[in-house]
């Protein structure tokens, strides 16, 4: 840790002298583009983060409860202790994420002096503005954001999102509404992508999604960040489902530290997601691994009661 | 003949080497298992999550092969997480590198995603404008072998001595940036040339056909 340090004091002033641009867009989404491929999971200690660490993940989130509690204790749910976070920080090598409460940009500037890598503005958490999200251009450090379908995903990357994920409902262990929103997402692309170019502002009216990102997506066919799964996924045939709907990695909340072998269900998660299109090796990696967390089923849950209804 | 070149497809970016092979038109395969070692003269490690991608290189029983592949001449790059990867040591307690280059690398030495910059970046062999170099949690070249040759470095800084951010060993490769995150597709173009002459080479192409069969029976 302390050659890295030092490296970054003396780093620094090359940086100045070659006048670079830090904490740029390419180097925001930059981040994410490596994270690709991966999975990123959940941890309320630093013992948790070092069994993701070995286990493969490539990335951790940082959080006082995982989402499953959160949802069973009820009350407001607010960003993680500085201790906790910083504890976790110092205990991995892998980038660490931590949530902050939709709009609450208070709570991003205080991850953002922790040295957090990636925000979370997460529905998980009790949301601190009904009206409006965080401007995240403000910020060095970049976000990853929920969404449920193509509008949503541009507005929170009009907002300066470097990372879209599902909105799929957390702490269910029901992989349902992630499958719902990526396949919507994926959906909206193709209709986007297909339609002749005159039809694009009316899309963008009825996407409210801003235009110039609905020309980009017409363009291009994907979203212009990366884009992964988050919500309900429980085992390796979760994640590899996803995977081969065509998300670009996925989040595993409470999915790993409430099922009965955490290290072995994250390392077998962590192979799936790699082997996603082979059954013949997925077959092998979902043999044995003691019981996934015990889930709720998601269509149950009232509307009103549902997190992925927070945020617009 | 154009070289076949593969890109690790473990985890991590390598959907951009890809396109960026595709620009100079360059058909390239994605590498998940160690078998498709034997069907390419080049292999990119791309950048991800180190730790990540060395734990599925053991998973997946690729150190071996992939040491052997090397030392017969197949050509080898790695950008980021795939220049630690390819490390003979590390400053840092993880991951073990694979010793593939005789290099000395310091992981996240600019800092964290926060310190993450873009810079100006003159490359030995590159010919024309320096290149834009994109260091995201950016690793450095601390030590480095007798054979090594160094094509860029960061100037000395304070009391910081000058140091290495591209460093090449005879047909290996290894930078601590990203070229595959911008359009300029000079380093590629440079690769391909080792790959190249790795087609050619007919050590190599005795030595494919030792390990194709050596595989082929642990399987």
């Amino acid at each position: 840790m302390a050659t890295s340090t030092n490296g970054a004091r003396g780093a620094q002033r090359w940086k100045e002298m070659s006048k670079p641009e830090v904490g740029d867009w390419r180097v925001k989404g930059g981040l994410a583009q490596m994270l690709k491929g991966g999975v990123i999971m959940d941890v309320v200690t630093p013992d948790q983060a070092k069994i993701a660490e070995d286990a493969g993940a490539v990335s951790v989130m940082a959080l006082e409860r995982v989402p499953s509690d959160i949802r069973r204790d009820g009350g407001v749910a607010r960003m993680s202790d500085p201790d906790l976070i910083s504890g976790i920080i110092d205990a991995v090598s892998i980038p660490v994420m931590a949530k902050a409460r939709i709009g609450h940009f208070v709570e991003a500037q205080i991850l953002e002096s922790l040295g957090v890598d990636y925000c979370d503005e997460s529905e998980v958490l009790t949301p601190a503005d009904n009206e409006y999200h965080i401007d995240k251009w403000q910020y060095k450090m970049p976000y990853v954001c929920g969404a449920r379908n193509i509008g949503e995903a541009l507005r929170r990357i009009g907002e300066g999102a470097a990372m879209i994920r599902t909105k799929g409902e957390a702490g269910t262990g029901d992989i349902v509404h992630a499958v719902t929103h990526a396949r919507q997402i994926l959906a909206d692309i193709r209709t986007i992508q297909n339609a002749p170019t005159e039809e694009l502002m009316s899309l963008a009216r009825d996407y409210q999604a801003p235009y110039e990102l609905v020309v980009e997506v017409a363009r291009t066919g994907k979203l212009p960040v990366v884009n992964f799964a988050a919500g309900g996924i429980a085992t390796p045939a979760d994640a590899a489902l996803l995977m081969q709907i065509g998300v670009e990695g996925v989040f595993v909340g409470s999915g790993i530290f409430k099922s009965s072998n955490p290290a072995k269900m994250a390392d077998a998660i962590v192979r799936a997601t790699t082997h996603f299109n082979d059954p013949d090796m997925l077959a092998e990696i979902s043999r044995g691994l003691g019981d996934a967390m015990p889930g709720i089923e998601a269509n149950k849950i009232p509307e009103d009661e549902q997190l992925q209804t927070r945020g617009w | 003949m154009r070289p076949r070149i593969g890109v690790l497809a473990l985890q991590g970016d390598f959907a951009e080497h890809i396109q960026m092979l595709d620009m100079i038109g360059i058909d390239s395969i994605e590498v998940r298992k160690v078998q498709q070692l034997s069907e390419i003269d080049g292999l990119i490690i791309p950048g991800g999550e180190s730790t990540t991608i060395v734990k599925l290189l053991h998973m997946f029983d690729f150190v071996d092969d992939l040491k052997s592949h090397v030392e017969s001449g197949m050509a080898l790059w790695g950008t980021c997480a795939g220049m630690i990867v390819i490390a003979r040591e590390l400053a840092d307690p993880y991951p073990t590198p694979l010793n593939l280059i005789d290099i000395g690398v310091a992981r996240n030495y600019f800092g964290r995603q926060v310190d993450s910059f873009e810079a100006e970046l003159k490359i030995k062999g590159i010919e024309g404008d320096p290149m834009r170099a994109v260091f995201i949690r950016a690793p450095i070249v601390q030590d480095t072998g007798d054979d090594i040759e160094t094509l860029a470095t960061v100037p000395a800084t304070g009391d910081h001595p000058e140091q290495a951010v591209a460093v090449k060993s005879g047909r290996v490769l290894a930078t601590s940036f990203h070229p595959e995150l911008t359009q300029d597709t000079r380093l590629h173009s440079l690769f391909v040339k080792l790959a190249e002459d790795a087609r050619i080479d007919e050590n190599r192409t005795n030595a494919k056909r030792r390990l194709t069969e050596e595989t082929a029976s642990k399987v």
